[in-house]
């Protein structure tokens, strides 16, 4: 039996003001719980996917189609119930004055009653294991912090999709180990864009390879990721974890971990 | 850079302030606030050549500052920062105003010197009254009091948006500062253009963070209207407060014992 994708992106195109294209007719589905990495250098269109796929930014050319829904300026407010968007830099996301309130705003703006809202945010908190930062101010937190508390304000709205904007950049490796750990808990439909490709591996058993703004690659992580020359072609590098040692030449296991 | 640097601490330490606990701290943001509103408007109500009157108002800020156990020394500090505009606009009164209004034994003093006085004097007591409410309430706080006072949405947004990205902002400036820095080797008075393109990057990135912000708050259904769930509730210790503060402050005001308060602690001041 087939099912209907989830998410399909079809024939996507778009150009900024200054005319350069960014997005040059990209296609590709996803299906309900699938993990997608979208991978390519600086410029390849990876931000701009997502901004489609969150509604930030509506298509020039082509169709966005999130469940049963064509991305259309007039649907907007019902898409964005089911699309979760988390920004690369925290600070554009948190922006109210404390943690609580910040969580507590999507699902305030849902019109959802006060004890609902109060559930949804501790439970949001719970989750990324930040419930002792509720009354905290967002500038006051470290950077794991602060992504952990914008994951939470994304979950709070109990999206279908989640959709992440280099999710580990500039976390300490500890930090990073332990959002890894919690997205692998997450049952939403995870759609990342990122140059982490040892995250990848560790996430997303599907990669998408973008290139000035065209899909180059789309296929299983474990062979795009194995493919020096196709990653050489995007200007990416294998994963550290698929590198041979210098002095050995041995690889590290699969987990990552050494042996 | 290092002026950046402490200027950033020294907010942060504001801040901080509001996050200990004492009876004033515990009051409701909104009493806070009227009773605060409420003696500016007593303080600066009175006639310009008004000094005796003045004194006994002081007995607000100092009793909040005991009460809320805040260092005076800290509040006096952001006075003496805030003095120099005041200073500006009471500095030409002595020279427009030359009437003698005040005799100390044989000393003279005119009407522009008793003016003077009197405005500094209310400089000190609304500024620091409003330096007390930031300290035992937080920023953050003091807006949702004014959201649910009624103010315009759109108002309190901005101001919530200018706290908590001022942090943010300093922290860009500071970054931009220390890149100069590292490069300028020292040479001074030559900075002015260096200093104009750093303000303009500066703008630039809040333009664009701004627009970064908006798109976030677009995604969780920000509407125009700021909805903050954070519940606030007026006590019988709130009710007390403001009862017992705005018939001191009103009674102040209003009686005849503020003169003679005044002049009790002005000691033999005569007009």
């Amino acid at each position: 039996m087939v099912t209907r994708p989830l998410v399909a992106v079809s024939d996507l195109r778009h150009a900024y003001a200054d005319g350069s294209a960014a997005l040059r007719g990209v296609s590709f589905a996803v299906g309900a719980g699938e993990r997608l990495a979208i991978v390519g250098a600086n410029g390849a269109g990876k931000s701009t996917t997502l901004l489609h796929l969150a509604g930030c930014l509506l298509p020039q050319a082509g169709s966005v189609r999130i469940g049963d829904l064509i991305l259309r300026s007039d649907n907007l407010p019902q898409l964005r119930r089911s699309v979760g968007l988390l920004f690369q830099n925290p600070d554009d996301q948190l922006f109210m004055p404390r943690v609580f309130d910040d969580v507590a705003f999507g699902p305030v703006n849902l019109g959802l009653p006060a004890d609902e809202v109060n559930a949804r945010v501790m439970h949001a908190l719970a989750v990324v294991a930040a419930t002792h930062l509720a009354q905290r101010q967002p500038h006051r937190l470290s950077g794991g912090e602060k992504r952990a508390v914008a994951i939470a304000s994304v979950l709070a709205l109990s999206p279908t999709i989640l959709l992440m904007d280099e999710p580990t950049a500039s976390l300490d490796p500890a930090s990073r180990r332990q959002l890894i750990e919690l997205l692998q808990t997450l049952e939403q439909t995870l759609i990342i864009a990122t140059h982490d490709l040892d995250m990848v591996l560790d996430l997303c058993p599907r990669t998408l390879v973008l290139g000035e703004g065209t899909i180059i690659a789309d296929g299983a992580s474990a062979v795009i990721l194995q493919d020096a020359a196709l990653l050489a072609a995007a200007r990416l590098e294998k994963p550290l974890r698929l590198q041979a040692c210098p002095v050995c030449s041995r690889r590290l296991p699969a987990n990552g971990r050494s042996p | 850079m290092a002026k950046i640097e402490s200027s950033f601490l020294d907010l942060g330490y504001l801040d901080s302030l509001a996050y200990r606990d004492s009876p004033i701290h515990r009051l409701d943001p909104r009493i806070k606030l009227i009773t605060t509103l409420l003696f500016i408007v007593c303080v600066v109500s009175f006639g310009k050549h008004e000094l005796s009157a003045l004194l006994p108002f002081a007995i607000y800020p100092v009793m909040l500052l005991a009460l809320a156990k805040l260092p005076p020394g800290y509040i006096l500090r952001k006075l003496l920062l805030a003095a120099p505009f005041a200073l500006c606009i009471g500095v030409f009164n002595p020279l427009f105003d030359r009437a003698t209004l005040l005799h100390i034994g044989s000393l003279e003093i005119s009407g522009g010197w008793i003016s003077f006085a009197s405005l500094m004097l209310r400089f000190v007591l609304t500024v620091s009254a409003a330096l007390i409410l930031v300290a035992c309430t937080g920023f953050d706080s003091l807006c949702l009091a004014l959201a649910r006072l009624g103010v315009p949405s759109a108002f309190v947004v901005q101001l919530l948006l200018l706290y908590r990205y001022l942090f943010v902002l300093t922290d860009e400036a500071m970054r931009l500062a220390r890149a100069r820095s590292q490069r300028s080797f020292g040479r001074r008075g030559r900075e002015l253009p260096v200093i104009a393109s750093m303000l303009a990057q500066l703008l630039l990135r809040t333009l664009d963070r701004a627009q970064r912000i908006y798109l976030a708050m677009q995604c969780r259904g920000f509407d125009g209207e700021l909805r903050l769930l954070r519940p606030l509730r007026i006590g019988t210790t709130d009710v007390v407060f403001l009862i017992g503060c705005t018939t001191a402050l009103l009674g102040l005001r209003f009686a005849d014992q503020a003169p003679a308060l005044g002049d009790a602690i002005g000691g033999r001041l005569s007009w």
